[in-house]
């Protein structure tokens, strides 16, 4: 298998960095690599084809070949070019002036159709409207139970009708929105194979039965070249508006948006990472071109880390954290949240050059866990207050989580050392600017970290693989 | 629509899509030149196969293309779909062979784990063995309802509890059920989950330990992989290979235009054999895996 992407751009570049001048053949050869990380990320051939022929064209010209830096030009390009491919703006959906709206969701089987409609209700529920959703699947086993229980959980009304008729069940529920006084009606519709000509003809009829605002199309984030043939068929058939891609939260790195957005022509509109109702984010060119090229997406990351720290305000934790009196049980806070940032792994793999870390086995992924595994076997009392132990009870902590005395002395050394970190770390942020112009860098936090930068970060991972 | 007719009808999409395929190689007659490669090349990495793989098996044909002295286009693609056909990993015929077995489903979200169960439900019933499902997805809505429309239609016992409970004691009820009922043949759904959600990997990885500590059956798990998925497949069965010990592999939605060539690269690496295909929605929809037909509709 090929090296890490990241990895091998920067391994390119830092060559084309070493000569001044770039000729035809460095290009040729970038292009090359870039070619191999676009097909890995699943760009359609054709489109890759194509995208590298022009910027190639574009590298080529005089002014990017006799800069003073063109190794980063050539970067710049190739950013610029995706970015460009995959929508300059964001692309939000816009609802008509006509009531109800109707938006219609399709896909292929498995998609994450009936996800995205209870997610999409919810945000348009956020934003004052009142959504109705239609369960249209008749064909799979339950599938109308599962958008009436998602339906509940969020508090949005499901119209399922009788009988086994989509078109009739999608017509029923606009007129039950109607009577209903709901502003929006969000269809959710069988999953079907763009093959399939029964079903697309289907999906075809609902459209003409309730003549909807915005149709999108829901594709899976980790399609492989098959999605340009999926794509154009819905295209051709529904003539969908936008497209919701989903499964997000994975790793993979989505390139089917580039590969729909050049065949079809169609923005992306939201990106669906997860399985809670409020996933649903507004999608950025931009942070999607980086993801493609695999280079690490800190702006995401950050984001996340917020929402997990908005979902459980630990205010009491961050203020011990002020105080620098961290606990063995916000050690174990911090890793839980780490998990649900996606691991160490994720957390490092979206910091600047934290793919290579990873590539050469440097940072321990399982290190935390192992601490938890130790805090787990010390008595209530010894969690708050780390100084009580002594040899005797680090010998029972030891035989209570099935290590050595030394493991134990081992993670006791770590804690009290991220403690004396926390200690350097928290009058800095409590004076952000006080050292007149030249102090005015502001330290750039990780939220739901306590106030960690990202050079903490580093060091806190240099700590764990002592 | 019957059942013969839909079974046909997927087999003869792929077949056509070979046709096509093999065309658009051929077209431009038997001659073995650049287009010839870059052709396959191209179909190849079109397949999802990877383009690293690709261009390694391109290499590879040229070579004893050359050696070989082969006469035309039709010796190379012939020599291709062998070396295809012996890249994955044979076996597993013990799992849906007629032995006892317990059998976990595993897989990310929407690969279609549940149809599949339901169908190997309904596949080893008819078969004359004694079946009993286990709905252990407990987290998403209305999984468990939807594995029970599949036992009704294979006529099976199905075992599951509420919505939220843990997995795991519904695995361990299943078992249970299935040694008082005296089954042979024990599959068990499980909720999808993407690799990368460290908690619910461990989740499942604690499911399978305890179905394993639990069971008197040989203890399989199979990991369902829809044809769609690129190149981010290999990385998927990697992670859950390194949490649960996979032994084999399902591919779902081969009835679609996708060739499904990630399998390829999955058997190959993880040593995983393909022990079942799926080509579409109904009961009977699902095929025993044969390397050579694979091959072909690979690349014609």
């Amino acid at each position: 298998m090929l090296e890490n992407l990241s990895e091998r751009l920067q391994g390119i570049f830092a060559g084309l960095r070493g000569k001044g001048r770039l000729t035809e053949e460095d290009i040729n050869e970038a292009m090359r690599e870039i070619r191999m990380a676009l097909l890995e990320a699943d760009v359609n051939f054709k489109v890759v084809k194509s995208f590298i022929a022009r910027t190639k064209e574009r590298c080529l010209e005089a002014e990017v070949l006799s800069s003073l830096t063109p190794a980063q030009n050539v970067v710049k390009v190739v950013m610029d070019e995706l970015t460009e491919l995959l929508g300059r703006t964001d692309s939000k959906l816009v609802l008509g002036s006509r009531i109800p709206n109707v938006i219609m969701l399709v896909g292929l089987q498995g998609s994450g159709k009936t996800t995205a409609a209870a997610k999409l209700a919810y945000r348009l529920k956020e934003e004052k409207h009142s959504p109705l959703l239609v369960a249209c699947d008749v064909y799979r086993p339950a599938a109308a139970d599962q958008l009436e229980t998602l339906g509940k959980e969020i508090g949005v009304r499901v119209y399922r009708g009788e009988g086994q008729d989509p078109v009739k069940i999608a017509r029923e529920g606009v007129q039950d929105a109607i009577d209903n006084l709901r502003d929006v009606v969000i269809i959710d519709t069988a999953g079907r194979l763009h093959v399939d000509e029964e079903m697309m003809n289907e999906a075809q009829a609902i459209k003409d039965a309730t003549k909807p605002d915005q149709i999108l199309m829901v594709a899976d984030a980790m399609t492989g070249q098959d999605v340009v043939n999926v794509a154009s068929a819905f295209a051709e058939k529904v003539d969908f508006d936008g497209v919701i891609m989903s499964k997000m939260d994975g790793d993979a790195r989505g390139g089917g948006a580039l590969s729909i957005r050049q065949v079809t022509g169609k923005p992306i509109k939201f990106i669906s990472s997860g399985e809670k109702p409020d996933s649903l984010e507004v999608f950025h060119p931009d942070r999607m071109a980086k993801r493609i090229l695999g280079m690490g997406d800190v702006l995401s990351l950050i984001e996340s880390a917020v929402k997990v720290q908005q979902e459980e305000a630990e205010a009491e934790a961050a203020e011990r954290m002020l105080r620098s009196q961290i606990t063995l049980n916000d050690f174990i806070e911090m890793n839980r949240q780490v998990n649900k940032l996606g691991g160490i792994s994720k957390l490092v793999s979206a910091l600047p050059g934290g793919d290579k870390a990873l590539g050469r086995g440097e940072v321990d992924t399982k290190a935390l866990d192992r601490m938890e595994v130790i805090i787990n076997s010390m008595t209530k009392a010894e969690r708050e207050k780390p100084e009580l132990l002594n040899g005797s009870r680090r010998a029972r902590i030891a035989a209570g989580a099935g290590v050595s005395v030394t493991d134990v002395n081992q993670l006791m050394k770590k804690f009290n050392e991220v403690r004396k970190m926390m200690k350097r770390m928290m009058p800095a942020m409590e004076q952000p600017s006080k050292k007149g112009k030249k102090g005015k860098r502001r330290r750039m936090g990780i939220p739901g970290m306590g106030g960690m930068n990202m050079s903490d970060l580093r060091q806190l991972q240099d700590l764990m693989n002592q | 629509m019957g059942f013969f007719d839909r079974i046909s009808e997927g087999l003869s999409r792929s077949r056509d899509k070979f046709k096509e395929q093999m065309n658009v190689l051929l077209d431009r007659g038997p001659n073995l030149d650049e287009d010839f490669w870059d052709g396959l090349e191209e179909t190849l990495i079109l397949s999802d196969i990877g383009a690293p793989a690709a261009s390694e098996i391109v290499e590879n044909l040229r070579d004893q293309a050359t050696r070989k002295a082969l006469p035309d286009a039709y010796a190379v693609l012939e020599l291709l779909n062998d070396q295809i056909a012996s890249t994955f990993t044979s076996g597993g015929e013990e799992i849906f062979g007629g032995e006892e077995a317990l059998v976990l489903f595993v897989g990310i979200n929407g690969t279609g784990k549940t149809t599949t169960v339901g169908k190997i439900a309904k596949e080893a019933t008819d078969a004359g063995r004694k079946v009993i499902l286990g709905s252990a997805d407990t987290f998403r809505a209305a999984a468990i309802e939807q594995l029970e429309v599949w036992a009704q239609r294979a006529q099976v016992e199905m075992v599951t509890r509420e919505r939220g409970a843990d997995p795991a004691s519904v695995c361990y009820d299943t078992i249970e059920r299935a040694e008082e009922a005296g089954a042979d043949l024990v599959l068990i759904d499980t909720a999808g989950r993407l690799h990368t959600s460290s908690d619910l990997m461990r989740e499942l990885e604690k499911v399978v330990n305890v179905v394993r500590k639990r069971s008197k059956m040989p203890v399989f798990t199979v990991l369902v992989i829809d044809a769609t998925t690129g190149q981010n497949g290999l990385q998927q069965a990697r992670e859950f290979n390194k949490a649960l010990n996979l032994d084999a592999l399902i591919i779902t939605k081969l009835d679609g235009t996708a060739k499904g060539g990630i399998a390829l690269a999955i058997s190959h690496e993880l040593e995983l054999p393909v022990v079942k295909i799926g080509v579409g929605e109904g009961l009977e929809d699902l095929k025993d895996f044969d390397p050579h037909a694979f091959a072909e509709a690979l690349v014609g």
